[in-house]
């Protein structure tokens, strides 16, 4: 049984068709990247499947349980939301907490764990990414690779089933892309599940087991990364893969 | 130039101004500044979550309030309110009077605020597994208080000096004090400078308090 299934999401948008009809399943442990060009709606696609905005129509499976995307529960929202994190390509850490406070607060006010017990936990998701030694520190204090760091700790803190990012380096300095990337490899590595939408060939051919290349609202290929690179099916897929080798170049 | 005799007008009023300030303008300052707080965030609130009906009555309040005058307006309630069979006390009126109209001005202030905080920091509360109520009072509020704390001490300052309208529904506040005292000497500008002055200062000080807030909340890591 998939960990989670996405059925037949529609989002519009006015009149702008964003997502047609895309359906897609996550098993346990799997890197999926999700590539596509700009305005290809990836983003809107992984704001659905948290309900950051409301699918026109479409399921969603989440451990065997069957939602409709645009009749789920506030409470159902919330109670999948604690199973999921998400990553933004602008970080979105809270500006008026610290980075320990930032991965902390879910727990404290979310869920009611003791202080303690929560900046145990706190502290030891900034040291799984190398953040330790600025837990005091503001996000205003840090670096964009510092504060993207600390939003996957804070990702991280609930224990996760699986981790939604979208373009997570997008926003940084091309010298800063390698520390998040490294952070997110060693989480593929320990088996986490991620939907990770990119812009990053390297991570996507090597850190990735899957790939789905989305353009205008649907899928236009989804594949083991292997194949996809090596030996794609769909002649789009060779054009945007000769298109990003040429950027590259 | 000051001949001795203002001098000693000077020293023995400056108690008898200064005293009303300590007993009444005070503590009216703070009382309608308390209410016009609490008005302020639940009005701007009920904006910012798009409450319907109570938004309406929200904007019809700040609509009212903000078009006509702080002075009518005391003179509705002091003096055209017991026609009607409602009886206040000067006092409590003029503390109902200017909390409800600095409220106005303070609820679109605290409304620009909530809404000056990127949306992202309500995304993301939803992503930690917080629910509306958990944001706004962790993450949305604090923020939307450190961009309002200018502002809101421009309403306090000039609440200060807006206490002096009290004065025409019989409240004896400084400014009311120093008429008095006019009204027996007949020394209208000594007098009314020494007012002016002493309301300088109460509000001098709240600059003070205004920098050393200011500071404080910097320390916070500087939002923006
Ligand atoms: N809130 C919105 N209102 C109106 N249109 C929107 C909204 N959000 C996205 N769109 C439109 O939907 C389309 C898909 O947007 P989306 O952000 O999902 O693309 P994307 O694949 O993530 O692109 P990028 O690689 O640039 O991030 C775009 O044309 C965009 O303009
Ligand atoms: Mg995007």
């Amino acid at each position: 049984m998939a960990m989670l299934e996405i059925k037949g999401i529609r989002k519009t948008f006015g009149d702008l068709e964003v997502l047609k009809d895309i359906s897609f399943r996550v098993e346990k442990g799997d890197v999926i990247s999700v590539l596509g060009p700009s305005g290809s709606g990836k983003t809107t696609l992984l704001r659905c499947m948290n309900f950051l905005e409301t699918a026109d129509e479409g399921t969603i499976i989440f451990d065997g349980e069957e939602f409709k995307l645009n009749g789920i529960s506030k409470a159902d929202q919330a109670r999948i939301r604690r199973k999921t994190g998400f990553v933004f390509q602008n970080y979105n850490l809270f500006l008026n907490k610290t980075a320990l406070e930032n991965v902390t607060l879910g727990l404290t006010a979310g869920r009611k764990i003791p202080k303690e017990q929560a900046e145990k936990k706190g502290l030891a998701m900034l040291e799984r990414v190398g953040m330790l030694d600025r837990a005091t520190y503001y996000p205003n204090q840090l670096s964009g690779g510092q504060q993207q760091r600390v939003a996957i700790a804070r990702a991280l803190a609930a224990d996760p089933e699986i981790i939604y990012f979208d373009e997570p380096t997008s926003a940084l300095d091309p010298e800063l892309i390698g520390e998040v990337l490294n952070v997110m490899r060693d989480l593929a590595n320990e088996g986490m599940t991620m939907v990770v939408v990119t812009h990053e060939m390297g991570f996507a051919r090597n850190v990735s087991s899957r790939v789905v290349l989305m353009e205008n609202g649907v899928i236009v290929e989804e594949n083991s990364a292997k194949e996809f690179f090596e030996n794609p099916k769909e002649e789009r897929t060779k054009e945007f893969l000769r298109l990003k080798k040429e950027e590259r170049e | 130039m000051i001949s001795s005799d203002t001098w000693t007008l000077l020293a023995e009023s400056f108690w008898k101004i200064l005293l009303p300030g300590l007993k009444m303008t005070i503590p009216l300052t703070v009382l309608s500044f308390g209410l016009a707080l609490v008005i302020s965030i639940l009005v701007a609130l009920i904006q910012f979550a798009n409450v319907p009906v109570l938004k309406q009555i929200s904007r019809f309040y700040i609509w009212i309030i903000r078009g006509t005058p702080l002075l009518v307006q005391l003179y509705v309630v002091f003096f055209g309110l017991p026609s009607v069979g409602v009886m206040i006390e000067a006092f409590p009126a003029a503390v109902l009077v200017l909390g409800i109209n600095e409220g106005a001005y303070c609820a679109e202030t605290m409304r620009s605020a909530l809404e000056a905080v990127p949306s992202g920091q309500m995304e993301a509360g939803y992503c930690c597994g917080l629910n509306y109520v958990q944001i706004m009072r962790h993450v949305v509020l604090p923020q939307a208080f450190r961009t309002a704390v200018p502002p809101l001490f421009n309403s306090l300052i000039s609440m200060v000096k807006n206490t002096s309208l009290a004065a025409n529904i019989t409240v004896v506040e400084m400014f009311m004090a120093t008429q008095r005292i006019v009204g027996r000497t007949y020394r209208a500008m000594p007098l009314y400078l020494e007012v002016a002055f002493i309301y300088l200062i109460f509000s001098t000080v709240l600059t003070w308090l205004q920098r050393y807030f200011e500071k404080r909340l910097n320390a916070y890591g500087g939002l923006r």
